[in-house]
């Protein structure tokens, strides 16, 4: 187990390294800076605002300058919020994005495991098929497509919940978004589910189990522990959807997360902010990462040596 | 079991006896077909614009309707500068009587078949001094099955030409994906070693890389094209396919079948192409299979981020992605292209599962469920 954390870690290294790498010389060498207006400024003060951003140096002796600066804890002045720095940006932006993924990765984990596990108890019947036919739904339909029905029908014709906005983080107003989220991953991890508990039900120690007479919950519940380990150890990938997803959703719902930012960002040339951003997530998706696989280990016996 | 024969003919087999795969199939087939030979024959040319059909509401009805006839009319008559005094319907077209302060030019009567609602017009007769007309014009008879969008555009075929679009970046970013990803993970799986290590720790090393986002940094400072929208997808997407290979060349490396063409003297790229590649293509058929639909969404992802395909292109997320945006005035911009769309996606999540089941050697004995 220490094996597997040190490992990664020292496999964080070249990864972060290529995060910052690629992302800083990427938006460098594409064609337009974050000071370009529609009309443009005066010599002078491009030349200062170069400055002051550091932007007149090198290439090379910025992206030292912003890997010392990052190694220090400092994300750097955001370009396009005036008198912000990107880390106040997150500040602000970071509980929204997280109140609503832990919302919908909750969502999703309940969803995904009662429907899954019941279409495999049940696999051949009406209800597996169902399930099937929800989940690959729930898969097939992009978000930016619940997210308007589900306003329309909820916010607008029932008026029973607000049809976006944050307002502090009230509850009414995160249950659409994070339904419309957590869609895609329910659906994702009922199918996970429904097959790891269909070959565990098939294993020579379940019917070892059911030949000693076993209550077939009893049964149930051993074979659910199986059924768990791919959930968890896809935890990394899951959550790596839910901030792609959340890119979405916070636009349609108006919530002031990292995903708007980091669209807002890159639509204006922000390079702290964008890089900060994709730092910011590379790191979230490896911890998760480590987080499933350690908790897939600790599940599964099978592979507790494994590096 | 009572017969052998191919794991490919075992797994057709065993596919065709589940309604649900056939469906599955079914659907496929016919949305690309619909793709493929529809935008012929739904009349209208995917980039024809309609100005005074704007958002017809989807039916089997013909446009314009009677309805909207006084309407359109008046419109042109103001266009032409002439007054209309007189609209006699006749079945298939229009009577007509124009008149006017001055002596009216028959060339303004152009205005009529121009608007791609109505026929050539023909004189009827002219008043002494030029200042009246009768006219007659053949109403035509435009159908718009799944509505027109808020430039009057039809949405059928609209959607048809975006499913070509959506289908072929489903397909060649996927099979680029799968390319890359079969060689990369064979060459890796059937070496070991340091080789293997080396190539392995990479794909672990770009697999923590929040692809997604740096694919929308791509586009958003390179101007969003096809190719790069292909080339980008393609990037993310090999990673999966690499894993799923190298590892089930790795446990082929040691078969007898593999020795026994090493101890033959077959080349190690001919004991790859020929050995173990084909082995391992049962796991790959499927994992494609769920990679094209996965591939698609994520076209409609950008497309909705305003970073996949662009006007005059379109995509089925392109589509979608307008129709949410004026879900509330036109409900039918939304619901055509995503009607393809989630049809398309289903039937390819579908036949994934089915084939995945099917190619499954261990549920053999169980027979078909």
């Amino acid at each position: 187990m220490i094996g597997l954390v040190l490992h990664r870690l020292v496999q964080a290294v070249p990864t972060l390294f290529l995060v910052v790498a690629g992302s800083f010389f990427l938006m460098r060498l594409a064609p337009g800076g974050p000071f370009d207006l529609e009309r443009p400024l005066p010599r002078a003060a491009m030349e200062n605002l170069s400055r002051t951003y550091g932007l007149d140096q090198p290439l090379a002796v910025q992206f030292l300058r912003y890997c010392a600066a990052l190694l220090r804890g400092d994300l750097g002045p955001s370009f396009s919020f005036r008198d912000l720095t990107v880390a106040e940006l997150f500040a602000r932006g970071l509980p929204v994005s997280m109140t609503l993924g832990a919302l919908a990765l909750v969502l999703a984990v309940c969803a995904g495991l009662g429907l899954g596990s019941l279409a495999a108890l049940r696999r051949g019947s009406g209800w597996d098929r169902a399930v099937g036919l929800m989940a690959g739904t729930g898969l097939s339909v992009p978000g930016f497509v619940v997210a308007p029905l589900l306003q329309i029908v909820f916010g607008l014709g029932l008026a029973w919940l607000p049809v976006g906005g944050w307002e502090g983080g009230a509850p009414s107003h995160l249950v659409l978004p994070a339904i419309t989220l957590a869609l895609p991953q329910a659906g994702a991890i009922a199918r996970l589910v429904r097959s790891a508990l269909v070959e565990t039900l098939n294993a020579p120690h379940v019917r070892t189990q059911r030949a000693m007479g076993l209550s077939p919950a009893r049964i149930a519940r051993h074979a659910l522990r199986a059924a768990l380990i791919p959930v968890v150890a896809t935890l990394g990938p899951t959550a790596a959807a839910l901030l792609t997803g959340s890119v979405v959703v916070e636009t349609i719902f108006g919530l002031p997360g990292i995903g708007r930012y980091f669209v807002d960002g890159a639509l204006n040339r922000d390079y702290t902010l964008v890089m900060g951003t994709v730092v910011l997530v590379a790191v979230f998706v490896m911890v998760l990462n480590l987080v499933g696989d350690i908790a897939a280990a600790m599940l599964d016996p099978r592979t507790r040596s494994m590096r | 079991m009572t017969a052998g024969g191919s794991l490919g003919r075992l797994a057709a087999g065993r596919l065709l006896r589940r309604p649900v795969a056939v469906a599955a199939v079914a659907v496929l087939t016919a949305v690309a077909l619909a793709c493929l030979v529809g935008p012929l024959l739904t009349g209208h040319a995917p980039g024809r614009i309609y100005p005074d059909l704007v958002r017809v509401a989807p039916g089997p009805a013909a446009h314009p309707r009677g309805d909207d006839l006084p309407d359109i009319l008046a419109r042109l008559a103001f266009r032409m500068r002439v007054r209309l005094e007189a609209v006699v319907r006749e079945p298939g077209t229009v009577r007509l009587t124009l008149a006017a302060d001055r002596p009216i030019d028959p060339r303004v009567l152009t205005a009529l078949p121009r608007s791609d609602l109505f026929g050539t017009p023909v004189v009827l007769s002219r008043a002494e001094d030029g200042r009246g007309l009768v006219v007659s014009v053949p109403v035509r008879r435009l159908h718009f099955l799944l509505g027109t969008d808020a430039l009057g555009r039809d949405i059928l075929s609209r959607s048809l030409v975006a499913g070509r679009v959506s289908l072929l970046i489903g397909l060649v970013a996927t099979a680029v994906a799968l390319i890359v990803g079969v060689v990369y993970g064979a060459v890796a799986g059937f070496s070991g070693g340091t080789l293997d290590a080396v190539m392995m720790r990479i794909v672990d090393i770009l697999y923590a890389l929040p692809f997604v986002f740096f694919v929308i940094v791509l586009l958003v400072f390179f101007r969003a094209n096809l190719v790069l929208i292909l080339a980008a997808i393609a990037a993310v997407e090999w990673l999966d396919m690499a894993r799923l290979v190298r590892a089930q060349t790795r446990a082929l490396r040691h078969r007898d079948f593999v020795r026994a063409a090493e101890a033959l003297g077959r080349s190690r790229a001919a004991i790859l192409a020929r050995h173990v590649v084909p082995n391992t293509l049962g796991v790959v058929v499927v994992a494609a299979t769920s990679l094209v639909p996965r591939v698609i969404l994520l076209e409609s992802f950008l497309s909705f981020l305003g970073l996949g395909v662009q006007e005059p292109e379109t995509s089925w997320g392109a589509l979608v992605a307008d129709g949410a945006r004026s879900l509330e005035t036109a409900p039918w911009m939304l619901a055509g292209p995503t009607a393809f769309l989630v049809a398309t996606l289903v039937s390819l999540n579908l036949i994934g599962d089915a084939l995945s089941d099917a190619l499954d050697p261990r549920l053999r004995d169980l027979g078909a469920t």
